[in-house]
C-alpha cells in the first residue's frame, strides 16, 4: 500500500499545482490585465511589485508549498519512469533514496531562498 | 479461385537458432478460412516443422493468442481475408520469451495471475469447511464484475501493453482485470489481501492508460477499465472513504433470498 499513498500524494500534489501555477500564470503573465497583487502599477515584475510580494506570508508560504509539490510530482513521475526500466529491487531502493535526498536537498535550498527573500524584503520595506 | 497469400511467419529454435527469422509460405486461401486454418495448410503441405499452439478453434480456450499483422489476435478468430489481402504477418506475441516459433511461454502472466489470489476469498471459516450453501447475490452485483469474467487468458492484452513492455515486473492487464473481478464480487473477502500486490510499485499504479489492452482483447473484457477502477478502490482504501462493507452472507437451503417483486408470476400448472 506503500505506492498507494506515493501516488495519491503525486495526484493530490497535481491538484495543488493547477491551482499555484493558475495564480502565478494570473499574477505574471496576464498581470497587465488583472493587475493582481501589483500594487505599485506597471509591471508584474518589476522591483517594487516583487518586494511587495517577497513581503508577504501569503507568498512566502505559497512559493515553498509550490516547491514542495512541484518537486514531489516531479520527483515521483521521474522515479516511476525509472522503474519502468525493469530495475533491480535493491537498484530502485537506491533510485528512491537518491531521490528522496535530491528533493530535500533542493526544498531546503528553495525554502531558504524564499525565507531569505521575504526577510530582505520586510527589512527593505523598514527602511 | 482461391488468393494466394503470403504468410511471413516468425521462426525460431532455441536449440538451434540464435535469433527469430522470418519464412515466407504461399498459403492459398478462401473466404471464411482463418489464420489458424493457414498455419494448419502450412504444417500439413510446407513445412512440418513449424509449431504454434491451439486448441479449441472457436475462441474459447485462449490458446492460439498471437501478433497477426502487427497486431495480438486470435488465430482461430481472425479470417485471413479479414486483414491481409497479399501479405500476411504472422509472429508469437510479444512480452513473452519464445518456447519455440509462434509459443510464447505464459508463465510469467499466470505466475502474476495465481499471486492476485483469482478465487473466492473469505474470513469465515465455517464457509470454507462447508461450501454446501448458496450466496445471495443480485443481478446488479452480478453485473458490476461480470464482463471481466469473460477472460479467457490468451495474453493478448498482455503483448499489447506498453507499460509491459519495457517493466517485465509490471502486473499487467490481464492478473490485475483478474483482481478487479473478484474485488468487485460480493461474495469475497480478499480485496485488502490483493491490495498488497495491486497497490505495489509494480501494480496497477503502473498504467499509463494507453488502452491497448481494452482495443486488442477479442473477448471485449475491458482490462483498462478494470485497472482504472482498481486504483479507484486503492485510493479509496488508503483514504478509509470505502465503504466497509461485509461478503454477502451464505444461504441455507433455497428460497431465502429476497424476491424481485417486478417478475410476473408463473401461470398455473396445466397437467
Amino acid at each position: 500500500m506503500r505506492e498507494t499513498k506515493y501516488w495519491t500524494w503525486h495526484m493530490a500534489a497535481g491538484v495543488v499545482i493547477l491551482f499555484l501555477l493558475g495564480l502565478h500564470m494570473l499574477i505574471m503573465h496576464v498581470g497587465g490585465i488583472t493587475h493582481l497583487f501589483a500594487p505599485n502599477g506597471g509591471e508584474a515584475t518589476s522591483r517594487e511589485n516583487s518586494l511587495y510580494r517577497d513581503g508577504s506570508l501569503f507568498f512566502l508560504v505559497t512559493y515553498i508549498v509550490l516547491l514542495g509539490v512541484a518537486l514531489y510530482h516531479g520527483l515521483y513521475g521521474l522515479r516511476t519512469i525509472l522503474f519502468e526500466l525493469t530495475l533491480k529491487p535493491a537498484v530502485e531502493k537506491a533510485v528512491s533514496l537518491v531521490l528522496l535526498i535530491a528533493g530535500l536537498g533542493l526544498f531546503g535550498l528553495g525554502a531558504w531562498a524564499a525565507f531569505a527573500t521575504h526577510a530582505i524584503a520586510i527589512a527593505g520595506a523598514r527602511g | 479461385m482461391p488468393a494466394e497469400i503470403d504468410f511471413h511467419v516468425t521462426r525460431f529454435n532455441p536449440e538451434s537458432d540464435q535469433a527469430p527469422y522470418v519464412k515466407t509460405y504461399q498459403v492459398p486461401v478462401r473466404a471464411g478460412m482463418t489464420v489458424l486454418d493457414g498455419l494448419h495448410y502450412i504444417k500439413e503441405n510446407l513445412d512440418p516443422s513449424l509449431a504454434w499452439r491451439y486448441s479449441c478453434r472457436m475462441g474459447v480456450c485462449g490458446s492460439c493468442g498471437m501478433l497477426l499483422n502487427g497486431r495480438p489476435m486470435l488465430a482461430c478468430n481472425t479470417q485471413i481475408l479479414h486483414i491481409a489481402t497479399t501479405d500476411l504477418t504472422v509472429g508469437p506475441l510479444p512480452n513473452f520469451d519464445i518456447i519455440r516459433d509462434l509459443v510464447p511461454d505464459l508463465m510469467t502472466m499466470f505466475e502474476k495471475h495465481v499471486a492476485l489470489k483469482p478465487y473466492i476469498v473469505r474470513a469465515d471459516q465455517a464457509e470454507i469447511d462447508d461450501p454446501a450453501g448458496e450466496f445471495f447475490q443480485s443481478p446488479e452485483e452480478l453485473e458490476a464484475y461480470l464482463q471481466f469474467t469473460y477472460c479467457i487468458k490468451c495474453g493478448c492484452c498482455m503483448a499489447a501493453c506498453p507499460t509491459l513492455a519495457t517493466d517485465a515486473r509490471y502486473l499487467g492487464p490481464m492478473p490485475l482485470a483478474a483482481a478487479q473481478r473478484y474485488n468487485a464480487d460480493t461474495r469475497d473477502d480478499g480485496r485488502r489481501a490483493r491490495n498488497q500486490l495491486t497497490g505495489s510499485s509494480h501494480g496497477a499504479f503502473r498504467c499509463h492508460y494507453a488502452g491497448e489492452c481494452s482495443r486488442v482483447c477479442p473477448k471485449g473484457v475491458d482490462p483498462a477499465k478494470a485497472v482504472q477502477y482498481l486504483k479507484r478502490q486503492l485510493v479509496l482504501d488508503y483514504l478509509h472513504l470505502a465503504s466497509r462493507k461485509k461478503p454477502c452472507a451464505k444461504l441455507h437451503g433455497p428460497g431465502q433470498g429476497k424476491p424481485l417483486t417486478n417478475i410476473t408470476p408463473a401461470p398455473a400448472r396445466t397437467v
